[in-house]
């Protein structure tokens, strides 16, 4: 029962978030989740459950795009017309096809050559997306209406909210799917591997294989998150391909936190809000968006999950509240400096006139203002700086086992 | 198609020693840190964003000299307190680590310097053709280039072979143990070479800025390529990553240079195929179509098949 | 939800024309704002576009409706800028934005892939959902197919398909009898392709005499160094250069074109304004040439001309590169009032066969079989003399060489359109 609950959560999660956001927007929204979730599971397949670190896993989610595209076409255009339930089986298909494929000599190696090779393959394929066109449709695309097969369950999926359904599960059978397989014997001989190869094949495995099929299940379900992606949006272009998707894959995974299940998961949900909510209220999105990778990958190596889960012992120990006003003592500095040193680099990109920045009108032209933020940011700076010890003895005493 | 031929020559040259000093610094880095430097290139792109502003106020010629100096010791804090501090999470950590470097300079660049392509261009003193061949100016510029970037391999390699400064950071490549025993500052030495491998690439951004134009774009063109040629020349190797660059520059040259495709290949061995058939792009592929490709092709043959380059001596 | 951030004095300027709508006519303020949709890049590589864009728009609305008394009875026009990043997913993002905020016309341009897919997917939003329909102004993406092939009746372009404007490029082309070896050289996708056989076509039609020495397709922003091209070029001993690049790759080959010394004409369909007049500046002076709709150089209507100095005003680091952006407006305007209100449906059958005079005086006639737009074209040169208007503030701009009267440019309609009923 202990072990079901997470799942019976997700479930009622996956059930209630388009009651909770109805709007054709709120929808779309959790669409492009679903599929991000799908697809930073199955890169962190590689990256966290087998320790290759891939910079072209957009190849993938791409081909098994396409594929469902052009089936989608297909009944566009007379071809053979099936249900559209299962257009993320065809991609998921395809996916593993190029995953047999290209990981038959990828796997061979780890770390820093597979990365290149992961590289190299996603960089040619990028390239050669644009060049034949008769698969891939140039830079137009290729695009298929979701709405020809025959009616499933009485929906035909023209409206995004019977999709929103299909890709809800979809993500819950492929997120328990990508779970049982790392509790499989093959998944913890990935974790083996990853750890020590050296070791797992003196005790006899075969290292490369063990590689291999790992990269086969992620591309399956790389595939699959394709095949959503192209029943939402019902075109894929070159940029499904391009290495930009694949370096999102991995900031998903990375943000989330590569060494936990539901990490991916979680990087997946705040990287599809800071793309569709925060670049709506600033252009400099993709500035916060890069420093906070950053931070991230200095501060926080285990993400945002990780951060959650170093709560779990005080919280077990009932210590919680004792962390309460260290974090009031800290955070409300450091939101302080972040604010100041957000609002100066908005002053700066701005250049000349003035910026709204939270209902707060800054005028660039005005020296108090840079003084402002500058001193501000500095002084909060400083308090941070000086609250930390007490947090860290906070921590200390919250988190440490009692003496037996 | 001679002069074509010894125009995509030079200009190979003139390419080839530019991803050079790219190169070397990487290469250096790694051999070092065994870290591949995502973000080398984007150092590149900050040496041009930097000469280009510095150049407003001083000219181009002080720029040539500040701008590397400033991105190098951006290079320096970097590796100090950035990573250093990933360091001890592994190595996955840290490629990950350059890799969003990389991502957030250039889009630093972008919202600083703007997405538009900027007005950087050559000093007026070399603003001349030196010689015109077959009706096409060589600019005196681009030999300009060409001398820097000699000199800079042959100080490198007399750096590096004849000073002591030079043997400490071979030594401390290969055996870090005995040289940090020795009393040497193993921290220091990575943090120079990291600094001076970013000072090296922002050089060739100063110098490459106003003939490639200088725009946010800049370094991903050059990023993945630089990775390459230290990859297909073997991983910690100056000599490798001197024969890969050119290697790599002489071939995207050529390959543009000479209109061969696919379909002459095949009407060559004497098969013909229908304009409609499927498969009509692959047939319809040329060499020049096909340039930019070539060196990721490489790569992944390189990795595997002879997965430590050509004058490597370990593997990645 | 307009973003007052990212604007110059924006937030200022529209307190100021709030009050000023109040003061004016005391009704602005209690009617529903009629909103219109931007969705274009405005953040990452190919902002600056979006963003001039964003910015015309803006400037058109307030200047001619805003300022005086809003349209349809008083209500203000408001724009709101989407960011679609360049990308195809992003645009349908926010095209679902729009619809979620009640918005009924989405214009856009930037690119003819994202164009494409937004025409594509309003067809099958609006065929879905009838009661929630979105009209669609193209004011930039020249693919053919948009009011050909794929042509659809959601869809209004206001800018010359690149066919119509090949053809007066190569009629600009077949003026000169320097002109005999041509190399055409454009970036490996559609519009490359497309631009490549229809000059070709063209070119044949018009002077059989000039010699098509080259046909390149380069791989589209992956190239560093365009002087192994260049060097094809002077070896074909060409006397001209057709282009359809754009962006990063527009610069850089006409710089390597000039670095080589080749003193022949460049013609380009996006060869000027953010960053690239000034960037190629003194070197690019009677070599570039633009073919275009909007005549820049020299300004002979009042209207225009006060309209480039309010706009200049205001943004001075901007350019007005695009009044066919107003046109756009207007057209839109003067249909919804000829029809008394915004619904789709209604708005588009009026905008049919529509004429309207654009601020140079000329009328601008929207075809109602395929949905395109007739207006006079122009190749233009860039210098530094006769110059009023400059780009980039760089004192170099360009001046119209050439300009085909709208009813020579117009082409048979090819549009097979499937027309909704009701």
């Amino acid at each position: 029962m202990k072990h079901l609950l997470p799942w019976i959560v997700f479930a009622l999660l996956l059930l209630m978030l388009p009651w909770l956001f109805p709007s054709v927007l709120g929808i779309s929204i959790l669409n492009e989740m679903a599929i991000a979730i799908v697809f930073a599971l199955s890169y962190n397949m590689l990256l966290g459950q087998g320790g290759m670190l891939s910079f072209g896993h957009a190849v993938y989610f791409g081909l098994g795009g396409f594929m469902a595209a052009h089936a989608l076409l297909g009944m566009e255009l007379g071809g053979p017309i099936f249900s559209v339930t299962l257009i993320p089986l065809v991609a998921g298909g395809f996916g593993l096809l190029a995953a047999v494929l290209i990981g038959s000599f990828s796997t061979r190696r780890a770390g820093t050559a597979f990365a290149m090779i992961s590289l190299g393959v996603g960089e040619l394929l990028a390239a050669l997306a644009l060049i034949l066109v008769s698969f891939f449709g140039g830079e137009a695309g290729i695009s298929g209406d979701r709405s020809l097969g025959p009616a499933f369950l009485g929906a035909d999926f023209a409206q995004d909210s019977q999709v929103y359904a299909l890709a809800a599960v979809w993500t819950f059978v492929s997120t328990l799917a990508m779970y049982l397989f790392t509790q499989t014997p093959a998944g913890r001989m990935a974790n083996a591997v990853r750890d020590n190869p050296e070791r797992a094949a003196f005790l006899g495995y075969n290292v490369q294989r063990v590689r291999l099929l790992s990269f086969i299940v992620s591309g399956f379900f790389a595939g699959v998150a394709g095949g959503l992606f192209a029943l939402h949006y019902e075109i894929l272009t070159a940029q499904n391909l391009s290495t930009t998707t694949s370096g999102n894959v991995l900031l998903m995974s990375y943000i989330g936190g590569v060494g936990f299940f539901t990490g991916p998961m979680i990087g997946a949900v705040v990287l599809t809000l800071i793309n569709s909510v925060l670049s709506h209220y600033t252009e400099l999105w993709l500035l916060y968006l890069g420093l906070s990778f950053v931070l991230t990958v200095m501060f926080l190596p285990q993400g945002l999950t990780g951060l959650l889960m170093m709560h779990r012992t005080p919280w077990r120990r009932g210590r919680l509240r004792s962390l309460l006003r260290p974090y009031l003592l800290t955070g409300i500095p450091a939101t302080l400096c972040l604010f100041s040193v957000f609002a100066l680099l908005e002053m700066l990109h701005q250049g000349s006139g003035s910026v709204m920045f939270f209902g707060l009108a800054l005028n660039t032209e005005q020296p108090w203002a840079w003084l402002g933020a500058l001193l501000l940011a500095i002084a909060a700076a400083y308090g941070w700086r000086r609250s930390l010890p007490s947090l860290r003895e906070a921590w200390r005493s919250a988190s440490q086992e009692d003496a037996p | 198609m001679i002069d074509v031929l010894i125009f995509a020559t030079l200009n190979g040259l003139v390419t080839g020693l530019l991803l050079f000093l790219l190169a070397s610094g990487l290469t250096l880095i790694f051999s070092m840190m065994g870290v591949l430097n995502f973000a080398h290139a984007s150092f590149y792109m900050l040496g041009a964003y930097c000469a280009f502003s510095i150049g407003q106020y001083t000219g181009f010629w002080p720029a040539l000299i500040l701008a590397p100096v400033l991105v190098g010791g951006f290079g320096a804090l970097v590796e100090r307190y950035g990573l250093r501090h990933v360091h001890k999470s592994g190595h996955v950590a840290e490629l990950v680590f350059t890799f969003g470097l990389a991502f957030l300079i250039e889009q630093a660049v972008q919202s600083f310097w703007g997405a538009d392509t900027k007005n950087y261009q050559p000093p007026a003193l070399l603003d001349f053709p030196l010689f015109t061949l077959f009706g096409q100016d060589f600019p005196a510029y681009k030999a300009f280039m060409l001398l820097v970037s000699i000199g800079i391999f042959i100080g490198l390699y007399w750096g590096l072979t004849r000073t002591r400064t030079g043997m400490i950071i071979q030594a401390a490549t290969s055996h870090p143990q005995t040289v940090a025993n020795l009393g040497h500052n193993l921290p220091l030495i990575h943090t120079l070479v990291f600094g001076a491998g970013s000072a090296l690439a922002a050089l060739a951004g100063v110098l490459a800025g106003p003939v490639l134009t200088t725009f946010p774009g800049m370094a991903a063109t050059l990023g993945s390529i630089v990775f390459v040629i230290v990859v297909i020349g073997g991983l910690g190797s100056l000599t490798g990553a001197l024969v890969a660059s050119l290697l790599i520059g002489l071939l995207q040259s050529w390959a543009i240079a000479v209109d061969v495709g696919m379909a002459d290949l095949l009407h060559w061995v004497g098969v013909e195929f229908p304009p409609d058939h499927p498969l009509k792009d692959i047939w319809r592929l040329s060499l020049p179509q096909l340039a930019p490709v070539l060196p990721y092709l490489l790569l992944v043959l390189m990795l595997i098949f002879h997965p430590s380059g050509l004058f490597g001596k370990r593997e990645g | 939800m307009t973003r007052l951030t990212r604007v110059p004095g924006l937030a200022r300027a529209a307190i100021l024309h709030f009050l000023f709508i109040v003061a004016q006519t005391g009704l602005a303020q209690s009617l529903a704002p009629v909103r219109i949709a931007i969705i274009d890049p405005q953040s990452g590589a190919f902002a600056a576009t979006g963003e001039t864009a964003y910015l015309q728009l803006q400037f058109a609305a307030d200047y001619y409706y805003n300022e005086h008394g809003g349209i349809l009875g008083g209500r203000p026009i408001e724009i709101v800028a989407l960011d679609n990043k360049a990308s195809v997913a992003d645009t349908q993002q926010q095209l679902r934005r729009a619809i979620s905020e009640g918005i009924q016309v989405v214009v856009s341009g930037n690119g003819s892939a994202p164009a494409s897919a937004l025409s594509q997917a309003i067809e099958r939003h609006n065929r879905r959902n009838p009661d929630q329909r979105v009209l669609f102004l193209n004011y930039a993406a020249v693919d053919p197919a948009l009011t050909g092939a794929d042509c659809s009746f959601w869809h209004f372009r206001f800018d010359s398909d690149s066919d119509m404007k090949m053809e007066v490029m190569t009629q600009a082309i077949a003026a000169n009898p320097d002109i005999h070896r041509v190399y055409i050289i454009g970036q490996d996708y559609s519009f490359g392709t497309a631009v490549a056989a229809s000059a070709t076509a063209m070119l044949a039609g018009k002077r059989p005499d000039i010699e098509i020495v080259g046909n390149e397709l380069h791989p589209i922003g992956q190239v560093k160094d365009f002087t192994p091209y260049v060097s094809k070029i002077v070896a074909s001993g060409a006397d001209a250069v057709i282009t359809g690049n754009w962006g990063a790759d527009m610069v850089a080959l006409a710089r390597s074109i000039i670095d080589a010394g080749l003193d022949v004409p460049i013609y380009t369909f996006y060869g000027a304004y953010d960053g690239i007049t000034a960037t190629l500046g003194e070197a690019g002076k009677h070599r570039i040439r633009l073919v275009h709709n909007d005549l820049p150089n020299p300004l002979t209507s009042e209207e225009h001309i006060a309209f480039n100095r309010a706009f200049k005003a205001r943004y001075p680091n901007k350019d007005v590169t695009q009044p066919r952006i107003a046109t756009a407006l207007k057209m839109l305007v003067t249909a919804m009032e000829k029809t008394g209100s915004t619904e789709p449906f209604a708005v588009a059958t009026a905008m049919e066969d529509l004429r309207v005079t654009n601020m140079d005086g000329e009328e601008v006639w929207m075809r109602g079989s395929d949905h395109q737009a007739f207006e006079d074209l122009h190749v233009s040169v860039q210098t530094d003399e006769g110059i009023v208007f400059d780009a980039d503030n760089s004192g170099f701009g360009l001046l119209a060489e050439l300009t085909v009267p709208a009813r020579e440019t117009v082409r048979p309609s090819t549009c097979q359109m499937t027309r909704p009923t009701q």
